[in-house]
Formats: C-alpha cells, sequence, structure tokens
C-alpha cells in the first residue's frame, strides 16, 4: 500500500453536541410535546393530575401502538391507508370466528392474527408485483375492507355490530392480555401503554440495530441502489406491511375486550391520525429518514391534546385545528433537516 | 495472468451498431483506461464487462476462460466491481450503514442477531483510510459528502468486499481538479492492492496521469489500441481530441 497520504480537512468543524442534537429525526417532536405539555399544564385545570396523566398515556397508547409500525413503513418509503379499518377488520374477524364456531375466544384470536397478517401481506405482495404506488393499492384495500367490514357483518350478525362475546370461554383471560388495567399506587393504568412501550422498544431495535434496520432505510432512501447492492427490496417491503397488520391486530384485540362488542364502522379515518403522528415525530412523507420514538412522541402530542382540550373545557372542534398546525409545523421542520442532510448533494 | 480480457467483441442494439471489434486486457495490478468522446460505445463496454448486457460477437476470457455474464450478480460473484456514475448509494444513510448495506456483518444469537455496529463503524474509517481518506465522522449522512468523496467510499466498498477487477465509469467527470485528485490517487492505490482496473474517461490526462494501456473508441469502433511505452501525452489528447478533425476545425474557425 503506497498511497497513505492523508487528506484531512481543515475546513472540516468540530460538530457541536447542539448541532448533532438537531440532527435527530426526533427533535421537532420533542420540542413540540415539551410546548403542548407547558401549555396545557398552563390552560387546563388538573392537566397535571396523576390520574389525568394516565388518561392521557392511554389514548396515545391507542394511536401509539399503530403509529409505531407505520412509521417503520413510511421509512421504508410507502403508505398503508387501510390500516384504520384493518384494526376494525381484525376485532370483527376474532369476534365473529368465536361467536360462529362457538369456540374458544383465543381461537378467534389466533384467527384473527393469521388473516389480519393475510392482509397485510396482500398489500405488500400487490404493491411490490404491480409496482403501482401504495397511495393507490391500500386505497384500494381500504374501500375494500370498509365495505366487507359492514358488509359480513350484517351478513352474519344482522346488524351493523358484533353480538356479544364476554361469557364465552377465554374471554377474562383475553381481555387481561389486551385491555386490562394496572393499578400503581392508586393510578390507573391501561395494559395498552405497555404493548406501545414495547412496540417502540422493538421497532428500535430493529431499526438501529438489525440487518433488517438497514434494509428498511435503505428500501426508502433510494430502492434502486439498495437493489443494486442486493438488499432484499421486496421480503422488505412485504416484511414491512406485515408489521402494520400486527399491530392492526393487537389494537383490534384491544377494541374487541374492552367493549366486547364491534361497531362495523369503525376505524375509517384513523390511518390518517396513525400518518400524521409518525410524521410529527420525524418521518419523511418520501421515505428514508425517521425514527420509532418519534412516532410515540408524535402519539403523545396527539393524547395530551386531544385530553388536554377536555381537561380546559373547551370545544372539542379546536383538537383538529390543534393537529393541523401542529402536522404543518413538524413537517416544515422535517424539510429544513433534510436539507441540511443533503446539503451538498 | 490476464483478469479480463476482450477480444473483437461487438455489441447491436436492432439494427444500431454500439460496438464493433473492441480488444483490451486487464492484468492484476495494471491500469487500463478506455477513453472515447460521447457516443463512442463507452457505456456499452462497461455494460458487458459488468454483465449487463451480453455481447454479440468475440469473446470475453475472465482468468483466460471463454465466459458470457448473464447478470450483475455474476459479474459480482466473479470479482468484478462496477462504480457507475450515478452511485449506488443511499444518501440520507451514514457513511457506515451505506458501505456495508446489503453485506453487514452479523453477531449474537437467535432473536438477539444483531449488527455488529462497532466493527462496522472501525472497518468503515480503517478502510477509508487505508485508501487515503480520513474520514473523522462515518456517522453522517452519505449525502453531506462531495461528489469525489463519494466515489472513494464506493470504490472503498469494492476493494473492501474482494473485487478482482474494478471497472469506474468516468469517475473523475463531474468533479473539480483536487477532487479528481484525490480519486485518482485512489485508484491508483487499488492498483497498488493488487486490482485489474478498466478506467473509464474522456479526459486523456486523467487517464495518462495512471493508466498502462490505453484504448481508444470513436463510434462504436477501437481507433487505437496502446501501451503507455507506445505513446506520448501529447498524442494522446491529440487522438482524444478527434486529431485530424481538429486541425480542420482549426482551419474552419481561423479568422479569414
Amino acid at each position: 500500500m503506497s498511497a497513505t497520504t492523508v487528506s484531512s480537512d481543515e475546513r472540516l468543524l468540530e460538530t457541536s453536541p447542539l448541532r448533532k442534537l438537531l440532527g435527530r429525526p426526533e427533535l421537532g417532536s420533542v420540542v413540540g410535546a415539551i410546548a403542548v405539555f407547558v401549555f396545557f399544564a398552563l390552560v387546563a385545570d388538573g392537566f397535571l393530575r396523576a390520574s389525568s396523566l394516565s388518561t392521557v398515556l392511554y389514548a396515545s397508547s391507542t394511536i401509539g401502538i399503530m403509529a409505531v409500525p407505520v412509521a417503520l413503513l413510511m421509512i421504508g418509503g410507502e403508505f398503508d391507508l387501510s390500516a384504520g379499518v384493518l384494526v376494525t377488520s381484525s376485532a370483527l374477524v376474532s369476534s365473529m370466528f368465536s361467536y360462529q364456531m362457538t369456540a374458544n375466544t383465543w381461537v378467534g384470536v389466533g384467527v384473527s392474527l393469521l388473516v389480519t397478517l393475510a392482509i397485510g401481506a396482500f398489500n405488500g405482495i400487490m404493491l411490490t408485483r404491480t409496482k403501482l404506488p401504495s397511495f393507490i393499492i391500500t386505497l384500494g384495500t381500504f374501500l375494500m375492507l370498509t365495505g366487507m367490514n359492514l358488509g359480513f357483518t350484517k351478513l352474519i350478525d344482522g346488524t351493523v355490530s358484533t353480538k356479544s362475546i364476554a361469557d364465552m370461554e377465554g374471554f377474562s383471560s383475553a381481555q387481561d392480555v389486551f385491555a386490562s388495567t394496572l393499578t400503581i399506587g392508586d393510578v390507573d393504568f391501561k395494559i395498552t401503554i405497555l404493548w406501545w412501550l414495547g412496540l417502540v422498544a422493538l421497532a428500535s431495535w430493529i431499526l438501529l440495530r438489525t440487518r433488517a434496520g438497514n434494509w428498511i432505510f435503505a428500501v426508502g432512501g433510494n430502492q434502486d441502489a439498495a437493489r443494486a447492492v442486493g438488499v432484499p427490496v421486496t421480503k422488505t417491503k412485504i416484511g414491512l406491511y406485515m408489521g402494520v397488520a400486527f399491530g392492526a391486530w393487537i389494537s383490534g384485540q384491544h377494541l374487541l375486550f374492552s367493549y366486547d362488542v364491534v361497531q362495523s364502522g369503525e376505524g375509517v379515518g384513523n390511518e390518517l391520525i396513525y400518518i400524521i403522528a409518525a410524521v410529527i415525530g420525524g418521518c419523511l412523507i418520501t421515505g428514508g429518514y425517521g425514527s420509532a420514538v418519534g412516532s410515540a412522541v408524535g402519539a403523545f402530542i396527539f393524547g395530551m391534546t386531544s385530553k388536554g382540550i377536555v381537561f380546559a373545557e373547551w370545544n372539542p372542534d379546536w383538537f383538529k385545528f390543534f393537529l393541523g398546525a401542529m402536522l404543518l409545523l413538524a413537517t416544515l421542520l422535517n424539510a429544513w433537516v433534510r436539507k441540511r442532510a443533503e446539503a451538498t448533494k | 495472468m490476464t483478469l479480463v480480457e476482450l477480444a473483437d467483441v461487438s455489441k447491436h442494439y436492432g439494427n444500431i451498431r454500439a460496438l464493433a471489434g473492441v480488444s483490451l486486457e486487464v492484468d492484476t495490478g495494471e491500469i487500463t483506461c478506455v477513453l472515447g468522446d460521447n457516443g463512442a460505445g463507452k457505456s456499452t463496454l462497461i455494460k458487458i464487462i459488468s454483465g449487463l448486457h451480453q455481447h454479440d460477437g468475440g469473446v470475453l476470457r475472465l482468468d483466460g476462460e471463454e465466459t458470457m455474464l448473464s447478470s450483475p450478480r455474476e459479474a459480482l460473484d466473479r470479482g468484478i466491481a462496477t462504480v457507475y456514475q450515478d452511485l449506488a448509494v443511499v444518501p440520507l444513510m451514514p457513511v457506515w450503514r451505506n458501505f456495508f448495506l446489503g453485506s453487514e456483518p452479523r453477531k449474537g444469537v437467535g432473536p438477539f442477531k444483531r449488527m455488529d455496529v462497532e466493527v462496522m463503524k472501525r472497518t468503515t474509517h480503517a478502510e477509508l483510510l487505508r485508501m487515503g481518506i480520513d474520514l473523522r465522522d462515518v456517522d453522517q449522512p452519505i449525502g453531506t459528502l462531495s461528489g469525489g468523496e463519494r466515489q472513494c467510499v464506493a470504490i472503498a466498498r469494492a476493494v473492501h468486499f474482494g473485487a478482482k477487477v474494478l471497472v469506474l465509469d468516468e469517475p473523475t467527470a463531474a468533479l473539480g481538479v483536487k477532487q479528481s485528485g484525490v480519486v485518482l490517487k485512489l485508484v491508483a492505490a487499488a492498483r497498488d492492492e493488487g486490482l485489474g482496473v478498466v478506467f473509464i474517461t474522456h479526459n486523456p490526462h486523467h487517464a495518462y496521469m495512471v493508466g498502462d494501456r490505453f484504448v481508444l473508441l470513436k463510434r462504436g469502433t477501437m481507433v487505437g489500441s496502446y501501451t503507455r511505452e507506445s505513446i506520448e501525452l501529447d498524442e494522446l489528447t491529440r487522438q482524444m481530441a478527434g486529431g485530424n478533425e481538429l486541425d480542420d476545425l482549426r482551419h474552419e474557425l481561423k479568422r479569414a
């Protein structure tokens, strides 16, 4: 080896810790979360009470469980508009299978997992086979699932909601897993908070430390380059859609076991809420950038805003306004970060 | 040992003759430069060597064995790495993640199997340093690097993953003088590592600085093949610039 002349660049400045922090995808959402927290702490009486915190966390977790896999999917460069109604589908399958087959509720839960994962795989396979935009593919699944949810429920149960399965075998144990309440001190916490935090940890581990995580960033950032160096693009994308399906299954079971009956028309519009939480959390809408922790903070902002407005005794109509403003600010900040990251391209 | 040898190779796209009667050799520790203007057939030549297209006349030999490369994957498996002008990197990903993309080293067992991040970062830094580039922060997105540096990372990656032949598609085309110098040094470093290099360029000055053999292409045919001893830079430049055509042009442009 002869050419070992080291070319160091005198123009390269030391990166300050502050500047490193500015490069984190979660930054915008954390700043936003602190602002929202301080704001409601000042204007809403009782916002700082432990029981209020528990309510806020519960609201955040129901969004967050889905925002995590949706964020992963967005980092992989795709959308899933069917995610909202898929939650309802998952709950319906579980409930109706258990009721009609008069089996243990756990059998319904298992069948629901298989069906939901299959729908996720369908999205992924359609996307990779047809090469159509995911917006179109999942818009199609969204509409089909919406129709099927209502259609099948009316066909089988005669009404728009499912029959009660509360007296069936296995209901209480399933309820323990998906919809129980833990009491710490004298405050009640819903178990969905644990599911949420578990998913955030799992997703962060996958993204930052595993080969699959490397592939997720790559297929979202530059699909052709990823393929050229041997990344299995198709498998990665199908896996991401199945991840969303897994989240939908957990959310769906929570829905079923906390209310016992499922309204078949629910879930429409939630897909946008998941996407908004991921975007507020720093995911680029064009893919290749973002984090699981960010999506959790995005969901937390969501929970604080929706419940904070109630604590402040305002008209809940303002919720959407806050959300819109938040989304715009977050996206602007993300665009700025990306520009810096690609500055000399 | 001749790593890659092309003998009288030709390629047609429908009724268009893209390449005809081109011969070249690349040996271990040698740089073969392919020179030509736009439309000379340089890209077609690369595509044949890198397995993207198949030649339909003549012979391609790898290590003396007659072959037809069916895919870029096969070319890679046989040790031919191609670094294209539009580099295969993911701009928003850190340098070290890009370096190992698709071939990540792992440690641990079962569900705890994970990327060996420490080794990846350390290796990336060391490999780049070995090639003469001191990147302080391998954690920065590769998109923040300059064109020359990205080219260097791509070359260092090919070398690290055991390429025997390096095919470089106009690596200095869009670069400034200093950046070009860095890339040329790296090309020479790869040669000293024992790789055979096919260096495609339209800059005779860059070619002459590092090249051992020179193949000149023009409108799909080979108009000259020289070893370093048999040609001077002036002559190479003149031939490259169009030779007699340039004299004619000069004559035409002369003020009356």
